[in-house]
């Protein structure tokens, strides 16, 4: 029995990559302590608002790891995997919001004298989600929205679709480097503005709100769902930490770097660099989808200005900054700017007394991270973990 | 001596009626029988008032009308005089005064206080009747913009009386255009009010191609249709046609039908509304529907059972249908309507549309308008055109600068928007200084030009240069500078949009027709874009300057060793390329809203634009600017409403585009081709 653990492939890549476990561990020791240090749990050191935070940052890195596979390895600048990430939390938000106002509409009508059709508890579940934009019928695509699993299904199912689509025409047509990133990112352009749309079928500009209460959990207060989606994302986190480090280390991933390095030569040498690129971008898809939907039900709301081109630029640039082809420095980037920028923004941060006037982080937090985005580039193009590399390379001499 | 005229104007009826009055005219027994009208006017009741003062005609009407409109008549409470006052400043006490002179003597009667005198005050809806009623008069003024004005008013809402002082006031015109005019009134007037049908059909046909509204506003209501309900197929009167409830007409069909109110594609007349229009006249009763059966059984429950029906059974449709059926039965209440029972009343009868106004008249209207009709079909095709030639020269001016530093230099600039940003703020600054518009356009543009052009040697040397080799990375560090230079706008001119007003030669419109008609500053920006076109390729291929820069970006080492400066001419053309995004902010300032977000509105439809243009060549991003702006419009055409969606779409085809021509369409070839 132990022999035959000891044999299977995860327990073999664990053993020749140590440093899966090192992440694995800090990971899990950074969630007990938070989960022991919490509101809901713990000895109420943490605030829920903050907790909520901290889930969310789990899941941006996620979707950086997803962006280091197909930019740091694969070499496809794709500025679409923001649209990607929020697609899926439309997904998983279609079923958090017909869920539960059906089950609102259900304990409205409690008290009237006949049951509730289906067609009327329909009508008025459409009268509650579709009235701002106007409607009251419940569109083609939420057909399925009722039922959990396929929801879930469609969380994967559809960015991944996109992706699969959008990727085999423009792998196939060999659109490489600057104008792939140019066609990702009109291709969020397109989907945002799509979602804009009132009759798009998803509330327009109001998008999807009301998402942290998950239906039949109304009575669990927040503090208690919060830390259950925190450990969810510190576990899917893992997961992905692991399937993408496997990916990175299997003969799969030297090819992925070799086409990141030479496309032309891998190709030469009888890889079908399309299928590769395919794969690679329709899986990152799938995970940032995942990622999506464990974020959006901790921010509450979810609309179309979440995937503007924007968005995956600073994706991007994460990425860049934490050190893109490691896949720790991913996390590193994602968590570092991502947790900078909601304590700069949010107003916590003290003004700054300069001689002639105050700093207010608020106002020019956004000057200094976009300047430290060139300084990175110029002077750190390896970002952040090049300053692991360094100490590294200086402990080996 | 002062004659005064006096009229009784009624509130308290009858004591007030006892009052002396000095009726000298027949005009004024005329006010003073409608007094208790004119004093307490409503646009409901005014029409007998005004039909008679109208009738009565003179001088003294006309001028009744004109202070009664301009809400200058007055009443002294003492003497129940009336007076024409206005106001004359306060007196000591800092009570309003009023300046007083007689209604017809039009003789100055000094000066009271606001208090003794009651304004008469008629509504707006009164004023328009009484500026109908006045317009008979004033179309025989001297003054030409009189005139004009009554026509105005005449064009608004044409009434049988104005038609004769409008044929004598045709006879006497001497100005060509009122002329024309007034008999496009006169024949209008025909139409609406005439009783000679022969001479409304000549009318009518007389209007064949006029594209003017108020035309299409008196042909479209002769055309006007009921639909009526008979047992048996109409044999009399002027039936538009026979409709067939639920069945749908193709879109052919259709125009062919009514080319005027139906679209096709669906029934006219849907089982359930064809069911409501009987149920609306009355030719059935009542019948029970699914509320009404809800409420039926709501009243029948009884301790959680109706009849033998658990009450917690009933939650689909089919099981409420059985429990009422079983109900009706038992209590003899009324049958339910289903489907088919729906589908064999209505097959009962006959549905058609009958016109208002008879054969001839409609054959003649129905001939004219789908004349105008087509005739306004191919102007709107027109605009639609033009519409597109405008957005196109937007893309072209905001891309064109990228053309240069993206198509040419190949460094993606995510700060491209920005630099547009830059000059849009540039000329907000300078209208803050220079209070002429015009001026402080001229002024702006090349200030712009400076500012954006320091910017981006400024960018180029610091950054750009070192990131040469790394395309990709320059997309990250270019949109650093992009955001940081977004907040520092917001920072210094705040997140509301600011105006940056055109000059008034630019407000207009070049008017063609009612249907057609072109802004002044769309046909400025369509010049605008044609002069960065030929500048731009001017500079690039007949100058020494575009000669290095092709040399430097095709081979830089190659140019290097014929001694061209390789630093510099790069250094340059960004800067170029960036002075001219600078102009284009100026530009485009002028008709959008000047805010920090500006730019990122518009990069990237701009890098969609080189990019299906085809990257290093100008006629490539014409190009692209053409088929971009004239496809958005085109998708636009189809669903008017909603702009988000033509934007996807046209996202969508480009990106389908550039699968089947990633080039662009003017792509490069030999060796300018290399990446």
């Amino acid at each position: 029995m132990t022999k035959l653990i000891k044999h299977t492939i995860i327990v073999q890549h664990l053993l020749r990559h140590p440093s899966i476990l090192i992440f694995l561990g800090l990971l899990s020791l950074f969630t007990i302590t938070i989960v022991l240090l919490s509101e809901g749990v713990g000895v109420d050191l943490v605030p829920t608002s903050f907790i909520k935070t901290l889930g969310k940052t789990l899941c941006l890195c996620m979707v950086a790891i997803a962006m280091d596979l197909v930019w740091g390895f694969c070499g496809i600048l794709s500025l679409g995997h923001f649209a990607f990430f929020a697609l899926g939390g439309y997904m998983i938000g279609m079923w958090l919001m017909f869920a539960r106002t059906k089950i609102i509409v259900l304990q409205a009508a409690q008290n009237a004298p006949l049951p509730m059709s289906l067609d009327e508890v329909n009508d008025a579940v459409g009268t509650q989600i579709f009235g701002v934009v106007g409607g009251a019928d419940i569109p083609v695509i939420w057909t399925f929205a009722d039922i959990f699993w396929v929801q879930i299904g469609f969380v994967f199912l559809i960015p991944g679709l996109l992706a699969f689509i959008f990727g085999w025409f423009a792998f196939r047509s060999r659109v490489n480097g600057v104008y792939l990133s140019i066609l990702t990112q009109a291709m969020t352009l397109a989907l945002s503005l799509y979602l804009f749309q009132n009759d798009s079928g998803l509330r327009g500009n109001n998008g999807l709100s009301g998402l942290q209460n998950i239906p039949g959990l109304d009575d669990t207060p927040q503090a208690i769902i919060s830390i259950w989606f925190f450990i969810a994302s510190a576990v899917t986190l893992g997961l992905v930490y692991i399937v993408a480090h496997s990916i990175v280390h299997s003969k799969l991933g030297n090819i992925l770097t070799g086409i990141r390095d030479n496309e032309d030569r891998v190709r030469f040498l009888g890889y079908n660099v399309e299928s590769y690129k395919l794969f690679i971008f329709v899986l990152t898809a799938c995970i940032a989808a995942l990622a999506g939907a464990l974020y959006y039900p901790q921010a509450g709301i979810i609309n179309p200005a979440e995937l503007a081109p924007v968005a995956s630029i600073y994706l991007a640039v994460w990425v860049a900054i934490g050190g893109r082809g490691r896949l720790y420095g991913a996390i590193v980037g994602a968590a570092f700017v991502s947790l900078l920028s909601s304590y700069f923004t949010g107003g916590h941060a003290p003004d700054l007394a300069l001689g002639l006037g105050t700093l207010r982080w608020t106002e020019w937090w956004l000057v200094l991270l976009g300047l430290s985005f060139v300084v990175v580039t110029l002077y750190a193009p390896k970002g952040m973990s090049g300053i692991v590399d360094r100490f590294v390379i200086k402990g080996n001499k | 001596m002062i004659r005064i005229f006096q009229i009784l104007l009624i509130i308290s009826l009858s004591e007030r009626l006892l009052t002396p009055v000095w009726a000298d005219t027949e005009f004024e027994d005329l006010l003073i029988r409608n007094a208790p009208l004119i004093q307490k006017s409503s646009s409901k009741t005014i029409d007998p008032v005004l039909n008679e003062i109208q009738a009565y005609g003179g001088e003294d009407a006309a001028r009744f009308l004109e202070l009664w409109k301009n809400k200058k008549l007055f009443v002294l409470e003492e003497t129940r005089e009336l007076v024409v006052a206005s106001p004359a400043g306060k007196d000591q006490d800092g009570k309003k005064l009023l300046a007083i002179s007689g209604f017809i003597s039009r003789n100055d009667l000094g000066i009271v206080r606001a208090k003794a005198a009651k304004q008469i005050k008629p509504n707006s809806g009164v004023r328009a009747k009484i500026a109908s009623a006045l317009a008979p008069f004033q179309i025989k003024s001297d003054d030409p913009n009189i005139r004009s004005t009554a026509l105005d008013t005449i064009y608004r809402r044409i009434h049988p009386l104005h038609l004769e002082p409008l044929r004598q006031a045709m006879a006497l015109e001497n100005n060509a255009v009122l002329k024309e005019r007034m008999e496009k009134a006169y024949v209008l007037g025909i139409i609406t009010h005439g009783n000679d049908i022969s001479k409304i059909v000549d009318s009518i046909y007389s209007l064949a191609g006029d594209l003017s509204l108020e035309t299409r506003a008196i042909l479209n209501p002769l055309m006007k249709s009921e639909i009526e309900i008979s047992k048996t197929i109409p044999t009399t009167g002027n039936i538009a046609r026979i409709i067939a409830p639920d069945i749908s007409v193709r879109p052919s069909e259709a125009r062919r039908v009514n080319p005027f109110t139906m679209t096709g594609g669906e029934a006219e007349l849907s089982l359930d509304a064809a069911y409501q229009l009987l149920i609306d006249r009355e030719l059935i009763p009542i019948p029970v529907n699914n509320e009404k059966r809800d409420q039926v059984l709501v009243a029948h429950i009884n301790s959680g059972y109706i009849g033998n029906f658990e009450v917690s059974s009933l939650d689909t449709d089919a099981a409420r249908n059985q429990a009422y059926d079983y109900l009706a039965q038992v209590n003899n209440l009324p049958r339910r309507i289903d489907e088919e029972h729906k589908k064999r009343t209505i097959s009962e009868y006959v549905f058609f549309a009958k016109y208002d106004r008879p054969q001839a008249i409609t054959d003649a209207a129905h001939e004219v308008l789908i004349g105008i009709q087509n005739k306004v079909r191919f102007f709107t095709l027109l605009d639609l055109v033009l519409d597109g030639l405008s957005l196109a020269s937007i893309y072209f001016l905001a891309a064109i600068g990228l053309a240069i530093t993206f198509g040419v230099m190949r460094v993606i600039n995510m700060a491209h928007g920005e630099f547009i940003m830059m000059g849009a703020y540039t000329g907000y600054v300078i209208q803050l200084i220079i209070p002429s518009y015009t001026l402080s356009i001229i002024v702006a543009l090349p200030a712009a030009f400076i500012l954006t052009f320091v910017a981006g040697v400024l960018m180029e040397r610091l950054v750009i240069r070192h990131l040469y080799k790394r395309p990709l990375e320059t997309l990250l560090a270019t949109f650093g500078i992009s955001i940081a230079l977004q907040q520092i706008a917001k920072n210094i001119f705040g997140t509301q949009a600011r105006p940056l007003t055109s000059p008034e030669w630019l407000d207009g419109a070049m008017v063609i027709n009612d249907v057609l008609a072109i802004s002044n500053i769309r046909i400025a920006i369509f010049l605008l874009s044609l002069v960065f076109l030929a500048v731009l390729l001017y500079v690039m291929t007949r100058t020494r300057f575009g000669l290095e820069t092709r040399a430097v970006t095709q081979n830089p080492k190659m140019a290097s060793s014929m001694g061209i400066n390789t630093d510099k001419i790069n250094m340059l053309t960004f800067g170029f390329g960036s002075g001219i995004a600078g102009i284009a902010g100026v530009a485009i300032g002028l008709f959008s809203k000047v805010t920090s977000e500006l730019g990122s509105d518009y990069i990237v439809q701009s890098f969609m634009t080189v990019v299906v243009g085809g990257v290093g060549n100008i006629w490539g991003t014409l190009a692209g600017a053409a088929m971009i702006g004239s496809l958005q419009k085109g998708i636009e055409w189809f669903n008017p409403s909603n702009t988000l969606a033509a934007q996807t779409y046209m996202i969508i085809f480009i990106i389908l585009f550039i699968q089947f021509r990633p080039k662009g369409i003017v792509a490069l070839k030999g060796r300018a081709a290399d990446d």
